[in-house]
């Protein structure tokens, strides 16, 4: 599983980018809104990985820590050498998916939810994120504004000048079939289809490990999640 | 790498085209704010008589998937070439893009393919196999704040309001806030590069109010890309927010001014939130701070129907604000359908009930 867990690391572009002779000196943590959130370090991360420890890197691929950082990248505004440690945590969330380890944590098998939602939006819509899937029920923090668009939808996009869902240009119009087809084809060419894939393979090893299975042994996907969004 | 002083920065401005524009949209703004981008269109073909091209055939970028670590940088890669390959096909060089994320990722990838000339020539190899296409590099990538920027003296001058308080006569006093990916991963591809960003408070004084400064200004708004997507996290995205507000209270703000699509639903989305849990307000009464686009306010002065422009659909109420620069406009329409059709309200705008 980590056999060729540092050469791996190593062979990734970002990691060129995002880490030059880290000199320890913790701007990142002290400007990082997750460290001020979450038992969050990014200073010590970057200087795991620097040191090429493998033990210690193996346990933050397994751990929660990688999944605290909310990509803002205030770190590489204020590192005096350009490094950039939310950066370092994308190719460590790579490799943690790639080698299974995000099941093993919480904050980890949240990627299933994440593929569940975003991943399919991707693929069946060429949106990331789509209005019918902000559901109010799940979304109270959208307030009865959005309630009120939501129940109301089509009038309220069609009264801005959307093109909500229907042929031609404009604002959250219907991708067709043929753009579609040429964003799954991205996918499965350039490895993005492979990657849904692993994901939702070590998701479902993890069902079973924790005994959520239907009446035929297999992964019962519908239960994991639930237990995801409860966990 | 070039190290530019404290004053460079704060004079640095940035290459921004000046006209023919290929259009990229944002998965966020046409979900929630989707009058600000039809506005954008609008202001630069009917105000500032520009050419941009809105391509149905463009999709997402990928960009909240690639930051949530679902979509790896490959494929992000290729989804980018392939919005390129639109562009080029149709004889377009300048692109103008509407999101945040968005705009990060584009930066990234150029930046990619300059250090690493082999991840270009494997992007390529991939958009050809997949999709039979090949592409050019834009000449210039701007963000849609800095197009607006670029021409906020042209739209001054055809405004019909100023940003000014029409019963005191003094500048509304408003604070921005930057996307985190606007200027924070590439300070050079920000007006003001990013501690001393400009591409806001310039708009504000040119359309005749008062940019304030707050100690909290260049903070992120907490979206965090999986800590608000997934529901058990999203008190980490509240918490950066409210640090925010509470930051920019004791100004007083008449408005929050924003060039991120999610920064803008999220600042109007934890006003309400937080007046739920807490109880507290921070624009006084029971309203909060309205939080416009940089497209919203451009439209508003230039004296686009509000409704139009989807004020309707902010959390926040945006009428105190309306009334303060003297907008006229018909509160009736505020929440009607199709054809002027009566469809319903929400519970309630604002943040208290």
């Amino acid at each position: 599983m980590y056999s060729e867990i540092i050469k791996n690391l190593k062979t990734d572009v970002r990691l060129t980018e995002a880490l030059q002779a880290c000199m320890n000196c913790g701007i990142c943590t002290a400007v990082c809104p997750a460290a001020e959130f979450y038992e969050y370090d990014p200073r010590s991360i970057a200087v795991s990985v620097q040191s090429e420890n493998r033990e210690k890197i193996i346990d933050l691929l397994e751990s929660d820590t990688i999944w605290y950082c909310g990509q803002c990248m205030s770190c590489k505004t204020r590192c005096p050498r350009n490094n950039c440690s939310g950066l370092i945590i994308s190719v460590l969330r790579k490799l943690s998916q790639e080698t299974g380890a995000f099941t093993k944590s919480r904050m980890g098998r949240q990627q299933y939810l994440i593929l569940k939602t975003i991943g399919n939006n991707i693929l069946s819509r060429g949106y990331c994120i789509h209005p019918t899937t902000v559901v109010p029920e799940t979304h109270p923090e959208q307030g009865p504004v959005w309630k009120w668009i939501y129940e109301n939808m089509h009038d309220v996009y069609a009264v801005v000048g959307a093109n909500l869902d229907c042929d031609g240009p404009g604002t959250m119009r219907k991708i067709n079939s043929i753009d579609l087809n040429e964003l799954n084809n991205i996918f499965i060419v350039s490895g993005g289809m492979k990657f849904f894939d692993t994901i939702n393979h070590f998701s479902k090893l993890k069902a079973i490990e924790m005994g959520m299975v239907d009446e035929y042994g297999e992964a019962d996907m519908e239960k994991y999640t639930q237990y995801l969004l409860q966990e | 790498m070039e190290i530019k002083s404290k004053i460079k920065w704060s004079e640095y401005n940035k290459e921004i085209a000046e006209d023919h524009f290929f259009f990229l949209r944002s998965c966020i703004r046409q979900n929630f704010n989707p009058g600000a981008e039809k506005a954008f269109i609008s202001i630069l073909k009917n105000n500032l008589k520009k050419d941009i091209f809105d391509d149905a055939r463009h999709t997402t970028c990928t960009g909240i998937g690639y930051h949530t670590d679902i979509v790896p940088f490959e494929t992000m890669q290729t989804m980018i070439a392939r919005q390129f390959s639109l562009m080029t096909e149709k004889g377009y060089k300048n692109c103008a893009v509407s999101c945040i994320t968005s705009f990060g990722s584009y930066n990234e990838i150029l930046s990619t393919w300059k250090e690493f000339p082999e991840e270009l020539a494997k992007t390529r190899d991939y958009l050809k196999k997949a999709t039979g296409r090949e592409f050019e590099i834009p000449e210039n990538l701007s963000h849609g704040c800095d197009i607006i920027y670029k021409f906020r003296k042209e739209i001054a001058a055809q405004s019909n309001y100023k940003l000014i308080n029409i019963e005191t006569g003094e500048p509304l006093k408003i604070v921005d806030h930057i996307g985190c990916h606007y200027s924070k991963i590439f300070p050079e591809k920000g007006v003001g590069g990013f501690e001393y960003s400009k591409v806001l408070t310039e708009m504000i004084q040119a359309w005749g109010g008062q940019p304030v400064d707050y100690p909290e200004r260049r903070h992120c708004c907490g979206f965090g890309f999986r800590q608000y997507l997934v529901k058990s996290n999203r008190s980490y995205s509240i918490s950066n927010s409210r640090k925010k507000f509470e930051s920019m209270e004791p100004f007083k703000p008449d408005a929050i001014i924003t060039n991120c699509p999610g920064c803008n639903m999220f600042l109007d989305r934890w006003q309400y939130t937080l007046a739920q849990i807490e109880g507290k307000t921070y624009g006084g009464g029971t309203n909060g701070i309205p939080v416009f686009s940089y497209e919203e306010l451009a439209g508003l002065i230039l004296g686009y129907d509000p409704w139009k422009l989807g004020l309707q659909m902010h959390q926040v109420d945006v009428e105190p604000f309306l009334k303060k620069i003297g907008v006229r406009y018909d509160p009736e329409l505020k929440f009607v359908g199709i054809n002027g059709k009566y469809i319903n309200e929400p519970l309630f705008t604002g943040c208290l009930k």
